[in-house]
């Protein structure tokens, strides 16, 4: 039979040699490889102490964004809950009252989002399908809890405060590592 | 009247001997954790107390613990029983190994032995093969076709591997014409070692040794792959804490009897030579011994993160196909060298 690739190899089946049969050689030889690990470097990373630095494409948890005024980006279009393949995301949407400018920026906003994290996969699609740069994933992580409800994150937790913003510059097209 | 001396002097050599025992149990599970860890380029329990050194009783304490479950369909009298054969005869193997030379306390002469019986060899191998009682037991009680296809695999692998084990030895027996360790031990004092006159003897006897002690390559009684937890499978808490801690004291005890037998046991090369007193010498020879069975005990934990398991196919033609016929021709090369060349 004619093979699709060239990457097929035709596997034999050989007798084993008197010294293979021995086994012994092929067991010190093995015992002088796992010697040789004693001594190299250790991988380890003492964890709490040393924290293990992210790749910049790193996606952890969601951030949605202000914009320089210090207003709501998201608009409550619904793409990231639509694109979402985890269906983790939730909103309500409503509009923006007379007085209210300084607060969002577009005429409707999201009074409840939510993003149930124990759902999320963090494939970073609602990032892509946001319109208004307003969610993007950063390079923090969830913390540990007891109670699956605290993992639903709401505004709270996602929208950034307005005197400690989150960096998403490595979330960006054109960036470069430093 | 009684020589009330003997008695107390026993029971302190007792009494040390348990806790010595137990002790290098537990930190050899510490050390199976470390070298894992080591060999695999990670670096191991390291919280507890520094470098990990608390790890073990972190571990003794969790395992107190935990709730004790006895099945219901379980034997429940047998089930409590195997745990405690296994452990009781673990412990038991100690009495016999010769730790150092006799020292001398206010004119007294104390040897460092708990019994010196002129049958050892034989009193070793029969406490071990009680031991299986201990597993197969244990499997059997569980009612847990995991745990009785793990008992069963014991038994026959430690039945299998008793017999190479034993042939080897006779040969040791041959060259020695003693049953008495001591004895076996003196007779290699200098450079004499038996490992040099018994290489194959040798060879054959750590193999059998490993599966007596269900060590990788030969752990298929409790291989975690295919049979859970094996004959281990059921129990939980101190319980199973009792089993995987007599496994470690059974790998103790057979590294010191392999020091013992094959490599001049608290002999060393030039000890004389340092001119010691009495009571040092004593203690050096404690302290030979012990460096020689610790190197044992690291090489058997070297060879689990080396080997893969055997296959049970494989463990049977081993033992009863390569090792046996094997100890059996030892034994006979060693016995025409004795007759025609000595
Ligand atoms: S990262 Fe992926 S899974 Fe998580 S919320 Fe966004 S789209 Fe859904
Ligand atoms: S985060 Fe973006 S995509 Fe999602 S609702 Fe708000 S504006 Fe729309």
């Amino acid at each position: 039979m004619q093979s699709l690739t060239n990457r097929s190899v035709v596997v034999r089946k050989r007798e084993m040699s008197f010294m293979e049969k021995l086994y012994l050689p092929a067991i010190l030889g093995g015992m002088a490889l796992t010697i040789k690990h004693l001594f190299k470097k250790k991988v380890t990373n003492k964890y709490p102490e040393v924290k293990r630095i992210f790749a910049p494409i790193y996606r952890g948890v969601h951030v949605l964004k202000r914009d320089e005024q210090g207003r709501e980006n998201c608009t409550a279009c619904g793409l990231c809950a639509v694109s979402c393949p985890a269906e983790a995301i939730t909103m309500v949407a409503a509009e923006r009252k007379q007085g209210e400018e300084n607060l969002y920026r577009e005429e409707k906003y999201a009074a409840t989002y939510e993003i149930n994290m124990l759902r999320c996969i963090f494939c970073g699609l609602c990032e892509e399908a946001c319109p208004k740069d307003a969610i993007y994933l950063t390079d923090r992580l969830i913390e540990s809890k007891y109670d699956r409800k605290k993992f639903i994150y709401g505004k709270e937790l996602l929208v950034e405060k307005i005197d400690e913003r989150i960096d998403i510059s490595k979330r960006k097209k054109n960036y470069t590592m430093a | 009247m009684m020589d009330w001396s003997i008695i107390i002097e026993k029971s302190i050599l007792v009494v040390v001997l348990f806790g010595v025992s137990l002790a290098i149990a537990a930190y050899s599970t510490y050390a199976e954790r470390k070298i894992a860890a080591f060999l695999q380029d990670r670096i191991g329990p390291d919280r507890a107390g520094p470098w990990g050194l608390l790890q073990p009783l972190a571990d003794g304490g969790k395992m107190f613990f935990k709730e004790e479950i006895i099945p219901n369909a379980s034997d429940k009298f047998l089930f409590i029983l195997g745990p405690c054969i296994f452990m009781t005869t673990a412990l038991m193997t100690s009495a016999l190994i010769p730790w150092g030379k006799s020292m001398n306390i206010g004119g007294r002469e104390i040897s460092l032995q708990v019994a010196n019986l002129n049958i050892g060899i034989l009193y070793i191998f029969a406490i071990v093969s009680v031991g299986i009682y201990g597993i197969m037991i244990g499997g059997w009680a569980s009612n847990n076709k995991f745990a009785l296809l793990g008992a069963i695999r014991a038994s026959s692998q430690m039945i299998s591997y008793e017999l190479a084990m034993g042939m080897a030895i006779i040969a040791i027996l041959l060259t020695s014409n003693s049953l008495n360790i001591r004895d076996i031990v003196d007779q290699q004092e200098g450079f004499k070692w038996n490992v040099f006159y018994q290489p194959l003897g040798f060879l054959i006897f750590i193999i059998c040794a490993f599966a007596e002690c269900n060590r990788t390559p030969f752990d298929l009684p409790e291989t975690e792959t295919e049979l859970v937890g094996g004959y281990h499978t059921e129990y939980s808490s101190m319980k199973l804490g009792l089993y995987l801690f007599a496994e470690y004291t059974n790998m103790f005890i057979s590294s010191a009897v392999i020091s013992c037998l094959y490599f001049g046991g608290y002999h060393f090369p030039g000890i004389d030579s340092l001119h010691l007193s009495q009571n040092v010498a004593a203690l050096v020879s404690v302290a030979v011994l012990f460096s020689k069975t610790f190197f044992f005990i690291l090489f058997f934990m070297w060879v689990r993160w080396t080997l893969p398991r055997f296959r049970y196919d494989q463990l049977m033609r081993l033992g009863w196909q390569v090792l046996l016929p094997l100890a059996i021709v030892n034994v006979l090369i060693t016995g025409a060298w004795l007759t025609y060349f000595k």
